[in-house]
């Protein structure tokens, strides 16, 4: 390869540095996964479709497959790598295992880095905060919920509050009576479900 | 991995640098120069073989470009990142309908990256350009890149892709101006100005101009100013607009409407402005029916095309819907059936809470 | 040493301690760390990498193909045409229509013809892009009516004719008495658009080669075996030197379980170029790798009672198959097999026929061609229920199918929960009382559904089991399991460790797995048909007893203590009546080896055979079937015709939750998927005018314009899990991985009828659809949008399959060919070799 084409940088990834040569003109996720042996981090499309390439720089969530490795110098990346603290699990991650919000794990790279971000900016986020801030990540196995449970049980550990998720998040709701009282004589008003309701 | 092609990258240090790249050597000698900001739109492009560039120039380590100053108009620096804009103070609260356009463009991961600059000329779109390089082969290619015949109407002599950015149509109906600079100086333009209504040469700016401000102007920060930004699109994020309505209405303190702009993005290949209907409103109290009236006007002045997500004649009707709900959004009238919808589908209502009002 | 084959002695009855509780899955842990190697993740020293140059024209004979630009890329290393692979494949034996690379002609846009490696993926693509290839075009058909009406030039030169790949009829029970038996008559067509999986992975494969004619092949795979089978073929290289393993999918719904051309291509050009070979797809390669949904054209006709009895029902189905056969003669029969475990249908007749066509090749995804025909008849029963003034329910309730009945096609049900998942969607929606009464623009919809646990037959005929465990334990305690059972997300790894872990009563911890490795692990047919569940967890089930009796046998003999006494438990074995009294398993595993040797144990699982025996009769038989309700309720705006939905109730009879977390994870999911077909999910084609381009390309293939629902379009969902355990399953078991999907769709479409009063008899639901029917109800017209009319086939003669009812011996009495076929299906288990079945033409020994 033209010499000219070349970069040679030291990347600042999960606290430490690491000297690295790649070509220009590849991308942070590429050079992630191929110099430096980081493939923790995932891919789905490549051209800032789908979500699952997201790391952190200098704490913001972005793309790696739209960034130049080569504009990385004097940032701080951060990837799922990074994420435990010595053999422990970071909350979100342990929180995730337990709440089977990763079913293949392919997406959950991506996601568990946005909602890292997410915490950090906004330690007691309500569900809706969390799929706006996860809306750019596409998961094809959970349906959301387990992941969106996940991060805000998570967010209450690391709050430091104490217990568990409520029972239906690890055994369905309770099955209804299946005799309910006789029908009434006018139609109710249409429930709002979405409140403080089932999610 | 779908990866980008080679060329030569340069990080400009200052606008004088940037601006001897474009117009350097290399271009001189047929090169394909091109700027890149956050690059979310120039990165795809090049790595489906889109667009082609011998050399890149990014413009984000030039000082000064980006932050956003607001002392009267609000100047915003056209390196700065489309979620700072729509998280500003001085933005939500002044030109909260604009903060609403940015805040839906793409999704979060994204606008972290993008730029205000970068939207604002960000390349148009059509289904038969967006696809990469073997996809564009099977159909021989068509009339924006390489090919001859445009498939979207075969025998129309021009490009019909449609405008893309969700800023745009939002700081053309605030009446917002741009600031360009080049090795020849620079101008500042009515953001309308900038776009041309063409599906290749959309931008009307030089090509060794770069974009450095967005200044959105008082008047439109003003109370008699009512604004509103509607989007139309399939899910809840990522997608780009299949439509969008941004209106501005000023009246006076007996209600009647002195000043309007209304424009419409994704449906023709610039910011389409609709001056029938401001025509229409001016000097009248807005009513219900007014509004009405002014929406079919949008109607018939779109030309939405089958070259993005949604059946056309449907999208062709939600015109004449979503206009009219932003300009009752914009009058402060009450917008009822669709607001839920809109919410959904467009994820940027201002009506309801969201982390922008919250 | 023991007879391990001796039936185990029980073990004292105690709790479970990690069935049915929602214990962390086995991978969790690096899943959430990154450590989980997808096959993209591996790389060896020297690696290279391939790329394959799919075709850009739909259809056409490949004229010349020239590599002069490609070879002076840079990196460079060469390349491999259909020449070099000459011999076809396919998943079923029915249907071996593929090459690895086209040798003469292509069928699609995306048809792989050559491809070329090169030291980096980055030149590997440059090259690619300049690999000149010359086509002569030929016409192209784009759907079953156009392959109906243009039986030439043929796609393929086999299939029943024409361009109809394959054509299937049958009728069970007195059809047509039926209908005059009926108060009325009740008809509808409808329309289900095709669709993809869209895991979020992109498929790859690594290829290293061994010695000079090995070779091991690292693939996201559904299926190793049977990509182990199509190496073996198109390679003509002995199994024994080939090596398949799976890595951890990214997901995979259906649509990584054929063997696909870019795994036989890195494994040629690895043992060609002596050195590792990588494929990753790019995501626009992976919509024309595709399998997904076929789009499907249904009538349905069906007689019913002013009581709500079914007397008969007719289902037609055309099936628009794209390019190649894939599992599309199963999931031609798929439409039509399951319609009659969910209610009763005392005479049913079905007619299906599959056309090809110039796309990529559909196949078997979530649901595997059932969700279609499903949409259909819960669409068509809730206007029944209209019709007559019923509840939709309570018309629901009163035909369910029996429990432990056969059907009129012959399918054995055994445990059925479906009442209980009625009733508990009902109840928990105020279905009852709020279906009809909602104000207009709000609405509630309720369908049901059912799935298989595996299908009854493999693939190919034989009479091998279809799942294989093996054990191994040793002194240290620990138990490794192996097994051929590959991980695409669903949790198949917690399954096979937690059922052997609950057996010898040790944690989950002490279980090392080995998966979806055919060198070391015994076959298992692969992650596809919901069968991992119940067919592993069987084999699991029988290895691990095996241990246990054999562990029980020594440690028995050391404490002096009756083996039927001995109970696993707390990583013990001990006297249930002197609990002090016992061994640790490290203990007990000592005294076993000392006392038998080297411990190892297997287990096998073959499903029951099923009563039907008629040609066909091997798609559709399950050991059990799972059942699932769900109620919809949705807004819809008049005025635009856009809708979303609100909420979701959903309950799924999964027989006995292994790992409720899991299950739940499963049911989401599929709510969620179903919601993404019926919303906006659609794999799309377009032509252009025909007098200037040939062109037939896929409308979107990326993953930006191929849409799915994002965290923002997902409503709330409410999940019961019935749990009617099924005497067939591994601790009454059944799947939950498929069934919750079915009902999701058609529960929307009687929604939005009960929102606004019109109908869209067509998946997906667009907006513009609502708006029609809107505007056709406020002119008078019939409140709908959806297809007019079934296309004439000719479905031949029907084989005339008489019911249990009717006294049948599940054989058709008019075919002719019965004899012939004989060999094949008699129960004494004589078969024919494949090879001798082609050549006799009798294909007719497959299933999924
Ligand atoms: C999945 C996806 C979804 C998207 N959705 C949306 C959406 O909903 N709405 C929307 O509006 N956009 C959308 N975008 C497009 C894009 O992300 C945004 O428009 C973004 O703001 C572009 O900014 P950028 O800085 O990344 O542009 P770049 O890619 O850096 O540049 C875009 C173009 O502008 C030129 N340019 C950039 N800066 C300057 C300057 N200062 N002066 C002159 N020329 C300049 C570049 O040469 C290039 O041609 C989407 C993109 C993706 C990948
Ligand atoms: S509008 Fe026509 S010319 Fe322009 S990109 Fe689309 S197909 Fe090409
Ligand atoms: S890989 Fe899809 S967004 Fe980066
Ligand atoms: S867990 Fe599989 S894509 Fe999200």
């Amino acid at each position: 390869m033209d010499m000219n084409y070349l970069t040679t940088l030291k990347l600042h990834i999960n606290g430490e540095y690491r000297p690295v040569v790649f070509a220009t003109h590849h991308t942070l996720l590429e050079v992630l996964r191929e110099e430096c042996g980081l493939t923790g981090t995932k891919h789905g499309c490549e051209l800032g479709e789908c979500g699952t390439c997201t790391i952190l720089v200098d704490g913001r969530p972005v793309l790696s497959c739209l960034v130049l490795a080569a504009d990385m110098e004097g940032k701080r990346i951060e990837t799922v790598e990074g994420m435990q603290h010595g053999n422990e699990l970071h909350p979100l991650q342990a929180a995730f295992a337990d709440l089977g919000a990763a079913q293949c794990g392919y997406c959950t790279p991506g996601i568990l880095m946005t909602a890292k971000a997410l915490i950090a900016e906004n330690p007691k986020p309500r569900p809706a905060e969390i799929s706006e801030a996860l809306a750019g990540n596409l998961c094809r196995c959970t349906g959301y919920h387990k992941i969106v449970e996940g991060v805000e049980w998570a967010a209450a550990k690391m709050r430091g509050e104490e217990g568990t998720p409520p029972e239906k998040v690890f055994y369905g709701s309770p099955v209804p009576d299946p005799h309910p009282p006789a029908p009434l004589s006018r139609p109710l008003p249409p429930p709002s479900p979405g409140e403080g309701g089932d999610r | 991995m779908l990866r980008l092609p080679q060329f030569r990258y340069i990080r400009a240090r200052s606008l004088a640098e940037a601006g001897a790249v474009l117009t350097g050597e290399g271009a001189a000698e047929g090169e394909i120069v091109r700027l890149v900001a956050g690059g979310t739109d120039l990165w795809p492009n090049l790595k489906r073989r889109n667009q082609k560039a011998q050399t890149v120039v990014s413009v984000m380590s030039i000082p000064g470009l980006s932050g956003i100053h607001a002392n009267g108009e609000v100047r915003i620096g056209a390196t700065t990142l489309l979620d700072d804009v729509a998280r500003h103070p001085a933005v939500r609260q002044r030109f909260p309908a604009f903060a609403t356009a940015v805040h839906s463009i793409s999704s979060p991961p994204l606008r972290n990256m993008g730029t205000i600059g970068g939207n604002l000329c960000v390349d148009t779109r059509c289904t038969y350009y967006n696809q990469t390089e073997e996809w564009r082969r099977s159909i021989d290619y068509c009339m924006k890149e390489e090919g001859t015949i445009c498939w979207v109407a075969t025998s129309s002599p021009r490009c019909w892709a449609h405008t893309a950015s969700d800023s745009a149509p939002m700081a053309c109906a605030l009446g917002a101006r741009a600031r360009l600079v080049s090795a020849q100086g620079e101008r500042a333009i009515p953001v309308e100005n900038l776009f041309r209504d063409d599906g290749i040469d959309y931008l009307a700016k030089r090509p060794d101009e770069i974009l450095t401000d967005l200044l959105l102007p008082v008047e439109a920060a003003s109370d008699r100013c009512g604004t509103a930004f509607w989007k139309l699109r399939r899910r809840g994020s990522i997608d780009f607009a299949v439509l969008s309505a941004a209106a501005a209405l000023w009246t006076d303190p007996a209600g009647a409407i002195t000043r309007a702009r209304l424009y419409l993005g994704a449906v023709s290949s610039a910011p389409l402005a609709v001056p029938e209907a401001e025509s229409l409103l001016v000097g009248k109290t807005p009513t219900p029916d007014l509004l009405a009236e002014a929406a079919k006007l949008a109607r018939k002045a779109a030309t939405p095309m089958d070259n993005t997500d949604f059946q056309t004649q449907w999208r062709g009707a939600m015109v004449q819907r979503y206009t009219e709900a932003a300009l009752r959004e914009a009058a402060g009238l009450p917008v009822e059936r669709l607001a839920p919808k809109h919410e959904l589908f467009g994820g940027v209502t201002t009506a309801a809470p969201s982390p922008l009002s919250g | 040493m023991a007879n391990p084959l001796r039936k185990p002695e029980p073990e004292p009855q105690r709790e479970p301690n990690i069935i049915g509780k929602p214990f962390r899955r086995v991978d969790g842990r690096a899943k959430v760390t990154g450590a989980t190697r997808f096959a993209d993740d591996l790389a060896f020293p020297r690696m290279c990498f391939a790329r394959l140059v799919r075709s850009t024209v739909p259809h056409a004979i490949i004229v010349s193909i020239d590599f002069s630009e490609a070879e002076k890329v840079p990196g460079y290393l060469g390349a491999l045409t259909g020449e070099e692979v000459p011999i076809p494949f396919g998943i079923l034996p029915v249907s071996q229509d593929e090459h690895a690379l086209c040798p003469d002609r292509v069928r699609f846009v995306g048809d792989p013809v050559v491809a070329v490696a090169a030291v980096t993926e980055d030149a590997a693509y440059e090259a690619a892009l300049r690999v000149k290839i010359e086509y002569a075009p030929l016409p192209t058909i784009s759907s079953v009516e156009e392959a109906l009406a243009t039986p030439e030039p043929r796609i393929h030169d086999y299939g029943d004719h024409g361009n109809i790949h394959k054509v299937v009829s049958m009728t069970f029970g007195e059809v047509e008495k039926g209908f005059a038996e009926a108060d009325e008559i009740f008809e509808d067509v409808f329309f289900y658009e095709g669709n993809t999986h869209l895991p979020m992975e992109q498929h790859s494969a690594v290829a290293v080669p061994e010695d000079d004619d090995r070779v091991t092949l690292y693939s996201s795979t559904q299926t190793p075996h049977y990509v182990h089978r199509a190496l073996s073929k198109v390679l003509e290289l002995p199994a024994s030197r080939i090596r398949v393993v799976a890595c951890s999918n990214g997901g995979g719904f259906g649509g990584k379980s054929d063997p696909f051309n870019h795994e036989i291509v890195v494994a040629k050009l690895a043992l060609k170029l002596g050195r590792p070979v990588k494929i990753t797809l790019s995501r626009e390669e992976v919509f024309y790798c595709h399998r997904g949904r076929h789009p499907v054209l249904m009538a349905v006709k069906t007689g019913i009672k002013k009581d709500g009895t079914i007397t008969a029902q007719r289902l037609r189905t055309a099936l628009d198959g794209g390019a190649y056969g894939s599992y599309g003669v199963a999931s031609t029969y798929y439409t039509g097999a399951l319609q009659t475990v969910t209610y009763k249908l005392p005479a049913y007749e079905f007619q299906g026929v599959r056309a090809f066509t110039n796309k990529p090749p559909c196949g078997p995804k979530r649901g595997h061609g059932t969700p279609q025909p499903r949409f259909g008849f819960e669409v068509h029963l809730d206007k029944i229920a209209v019709a007559l003034g019923k509840n939709p329910a309570d018309l629901r309730l009163g035909m369910l199918a029996e429990p432990d009945t056969v059907t009129a096609n012959w399918l054995k049900i055994g445990s059925m929960g479906l009442r209980q998942c009625i009733e508990a969607v009902v109840a928990g929606s105020g279905f009852r009382e709020r279906w009809g009464q909602l104000p207009e623009g709000r609405g509630l919809g309720l369908a049901c559904g059912s799935y298989l646990c595996g299908a009854g037959l493999p693939i190919y005929w034989n009479h091998m089991p279809q799942s294989g465990v093996m054990l191994k334990l040793d002194r240290s305690g620990g138990v490794a399991v192996f097994c051929g059972e590959s991980e695409i997300g669903q949790g198949s790894d917690s399954i096979l460790a937690a059922v052997v872990a609950e057996v010898l009563g040790v944690a989950l911890g002490d279980i090392r797995l080995c998966v979806a490795d055919t060198d070391l692990t015994p076959v298992d047919l692969g992650s596809y048909s919901s069968r991992v569940t119940l067919m592993v967890g069987n084999a699991a089930l029988q290895a691990a007893e095996r241990a246990r009796e054999l562990i029980a046998q020594a440690v028995s003999q050391q404490l002096e203590v009756p083996q039927s006494r001995l109970v696993f438990a707390e990583r013990r074995v001990f006297d249930a009546e002197e609990p002090d009294k016992g061994l640790t398993f490290q203990d007990a595993v000592i005294a076993t080896e000392a006392r038998f040797g080297t411990l190892a144990t297997t287990g096998s699982y073959i499903p029951p055979r099923s009563p039907g025996r008629y040609r066909g009769a091997g798609v559709g038989p399950s050991p059990a079937y799972s059942y699932t309700a769900s109620v919809v309720e949705v807004e819809v705006d008049p005025l635009t015709g856009l809708w979303n939905p609100v909420h979701v109730w959903i309950a799924h009879d999964v027989g006995k939750s292994l790992n409720p977390v899991l299950v739940l994870g499963q049911v989401e999911g599929s709510v969620y998927m179903g919601l993404g077909e019926v919303m906006m999910e659609e794999q799309a084609f377009r032509r252009l005018p025909r007098h200037l381009s040939n062109a037939l390309v896929h409308k979107h293939p990326s993953i930006l314009e191929y849409k799915s629902p994002t965290f923002l379009d997902m409503p709330p969902v409410t999940t019961y899990l019935i749990e009617d355990p099924d005497p067939q399953g591994p601790f009454g078991a059944k799947e939950v991985g498929q069934g919750p999907l079915l009902p999701i769709m058609p529960a929307v479409a009687n929604a939005i009828w009960d929102a606004v009063g019109v109908r869209v008899d067509q998946v997906p639901i667009h907006p513009h659809m609502v708006l029609r029917a809107l505007e056709a109800k406020t002119k008078g017209h019939e409140p709908r949008f959806g297809p007019k009319r079934f296309p004439d086939v000719d479905f031949g003669e029907n084989l005339i399959v008489p019911t249990p009812e009717q006294g049948g011996d599940g054989k058709a009495i008019n075919d002719y060919k019965e004899t012939l076929r004989a060999g094949m299906r008699s129960a004494s288990g004589t078969m024919m070799s494949r090879e001798e079945a082609l050549k006799k033409k009798k294909l007719g020994a497959l299933t999924t």
